[in-house]
């Protein structure tokens, strides 16, 4: 204890420069808390509420490119598949383009019977099923807008115009659905959008295969791509949680992107701090070598200055861990609430890591001054 | 003046020689030393620039080691330490003063006199105390909580003698204690430094080229060309 205040006193000679590398420190740690928590869930198993049953099958080069109507009844007639349903990509915004808003157009019985997480209420489940050109909304985003039953929605389009070459939509909106924190889209009528729409006709974006014992989602997945192979609309089929990563993935890889990132911070820090560190070093090789004179024996010293270099990692990568808990939370807010947002929130490992990674960056700063301080020549250093 | 004296030596160094090899070239900075010390003496070498006053000092209070002879001190053969042995060495017998103070500028007088204490096991409040005593007695008690920045260069000189007394060690090594300061400084310091030598009976070895200054020391070695004079 009595060295470690010793090392404290040291560690903070200078003020503003070990704050100006603790700021630093601190920023690249948060940086990698958040990046890192964002990369351990797109590398892991994404748990998804009530998928764990269903597969989705896609067009196999794109998720935007279509798939025949037909695949539905051919898929149904599987063994082991319970129910089969589909959803296509809108493209939507509202009121401004840059709003994008997730609006699939779906067959309502087959849909909320395969996605059973969903929950509606019977009065707005009836209401959709009665106006051709219903909408239903998650409740938070029909709070958010205001929307009412009955009201006309504007729904801009990216892709499908109207039979009239009009790419603005009007639902008329039916009502709400209680969602998974996953999941935030509008749903139309399909029967509506494909009888509405000036393209594409009898196309669907994908199927979404319910299957009767989840252990063998694999195998059917397989057996539902073998089926279209040879065709001119293979399949790509894979657990839901499978298939949304790859969603998210079509972003690119966003594993590979934060790490590069994380790296380039990383490697600049190690930069910034080790010249922090050598120069810190360089200033006070006499007092290192006073130290020697008053007793302090070579492997001592060396210590001190290494302890001290794993502090100056150690401390900010701490606090950074302390305030990114908290940080989190606010991050996983905005990100699930965004259009095309998706569960968050802190990883523990990326936590371990953090403060791994501090201690080993301690340590390469840290160990050519240590040994430099340890083969330090009291009297080499003394000389005027 | 001969470097002989035997009866009670404390330091006793024994054709004591010490090069360097810079290159190809062997520079011989020390010679055939043959130096006892008694216990409670005053010394001052004197001699001119690259006579090998300060390394003589600095093998007596085992920084350094010499390439051929014996160095006792304190009844102990040093020139055959290891490092951690000379280390510990150091912390009990030997006080260093330098001349350009050396103190750490980022503790307080207390704190930088305590930084020997630290080797020990006494407890925190026990080298506060031991600190604040070897304070009192250079004068400076008042000025305990004033980093180096803080204090004038005699100040300055005075928190490195009471570190250099505050884990009390029999010998006090000081090279060059008077050579950063005025005469008025240098003259409180040379009166602290005899002092320690009556008062307390430390051994007081100095290096210095100031000839007031030794003309406080018992006896007065003059080196020339790695050698002790008249040797």
């Amino acid at each position: 204890m009595k060295y470690l205040q010793f090392v404290w006193m040291n560690l903070f000679r200078k003020p503003l420069r070990t704050t100006l590398t603790f700021f630093s420190l601190f920023v690249a740690f948060i940086l990698f808390v958040i990046l890192g928590s964002v990369t351990v869930i797109f590398n892991s198993d994404i748990e998804m509420e009530g998928g764990e049953n269903r597969l989705q099958v896609s067009a196999k080069y794109s998720i935007i490119d279509d798939l025949p109507g037909s695949y539905v009844q051919e898929i149904q007639a599987l063994p082991d598949v319970e129910l089969v349903t589909h959803a296509t990509w809108f493209g939507a915004y509202y009121q401004d383009e840059r709003n994008m808003i997730p609006l699939f157009p779906i067959e309502p019985d087959t849909y909320f019977a395969v996605m059973d997480e969903l929950t509606i209420s019977d009065e707005d489940y009836e209401r959709m099923l009665s106006v051709r050109r219903g909408m239903l909304a998650p409740e938070t985003m029909a709070e958010e807008y205001g929307w009412q039953v009955g009201d006309l929605i504007p729904i801009g389009a990216q892709i499908y115009p109207m039979n009239d070459g009009n790419m603005t939509w009007e639902f008329e909106f039916a009502g709400t659905y209680s969602a998974g924190q996953d999941f935030g889209a509008i749903l139309v009528n399909y029967d509506y959008f494909d009888e509405a729409r000036q393209f594409g006709r009898g196309a669907i974006g994908w199927l979404i295969v319910k299957v009767i014992d989840s252990d063998r989602l694999t195998d059917i997945a397989t057996q539902i791509d073998k089926m279209y192979v040879n065709s001119s609309d293979p399949t790509r089929s894979a657990p839901e949680a499978e298939a949304f990563r790859q969603f998210m993935n079509q972003y690119g890889n966003i594993g590979l992107m934060m790490t590069g990132i994380l790296s380039a911070v990383f490697f600049t820090i190690l930069l910034l701090t080790g010249n922090t560190m050598s120069q810190s070093f360089r200033e006070r090789i006499p007092e290192l070598a006073v130290l020697k004179t008053l007793g302090f024996t070579d492997t001592r010293v060396s210590i001190f200055v290494l302890i001290e270099a794993v502090l100056l990692c150690l401390i900010p990568a701490l606090v950074s861990v302390g305030i990114a808990i908290p940080l989190g939370s606010v991050v996983g807010v905005l990100l699930e609430s965004m259009p095309f947002g998706f569960p968050f929130a802190i990883q523990a490992s990326t936590l371990y890591s953090a403060i791994g990674i501090a201690a080993l960056l301690g340590c390469l700063i840290g160990l050519i001054p240590a040994i430099t301080a340890k083969r330090l020549s009291i009297v080499d250093a003394l000389r005027p | 003046m001969s470097g002989e004296r035997t009866n009670g030596s404390i330091v006793e160094l024994n054709n004591v020689s010490k090069q360097y090899v810079r290159g190809k070239e062997v520079i011989k900075v020390l010679e055939g030393i043959n130096l006892h010390v008694t216990n409670g003496e005053f010394v001052a070498f004197m001699g001119p620039s690259g006579s090998g006053k300060s390394t003589l000092l600095n093998l007596i209070a085992g920084i350094d080691s010499p390439s051929g002879g014996t160095i006792k001190v304190n009844d102990q053969n040093i020139q055959d330490m290891s490092g951690p042995e000379l280390a510990r060495f150091r912390s009990v017998n030997i006080g260093f003063v330098f001349q350009f103070y050396n103190l750490l500028p980022f503790l307080t007088a207390r704190k930088n006199v305590e930084l020997p204490l630290l080797l020990t096991n006494l407890s925190g409040a026990q080298r506060k105390k031991n600190a604040e005593t070897a304070l009192s007695t250079v004068s400076l008690e008042d000025r305990a909580n004033h980093k180096p920045g803080e204090l004038s260069g005699g100040q300055q000189q005075r928190v490195a003698i009471a570190r250099a007394i505050v884990s009390d060690p029999q010998i006090l090594v000081c090279d060059e204690p008077t050579g950063d300061l005025d005469r008025q400084n240098a003259s409180e310091i040379l009166e602290l430094l005899d002092l320690l030598h009556r008062d307390f009976k430390k051994t007081v070895i100095m290096v210095t080229h100031d000839p007031l200054a030794a003309e406080r020391a018992q006896r007065v070695l003059t080196l020339d060309k790695g050698q002790f004079e008249g040797e």
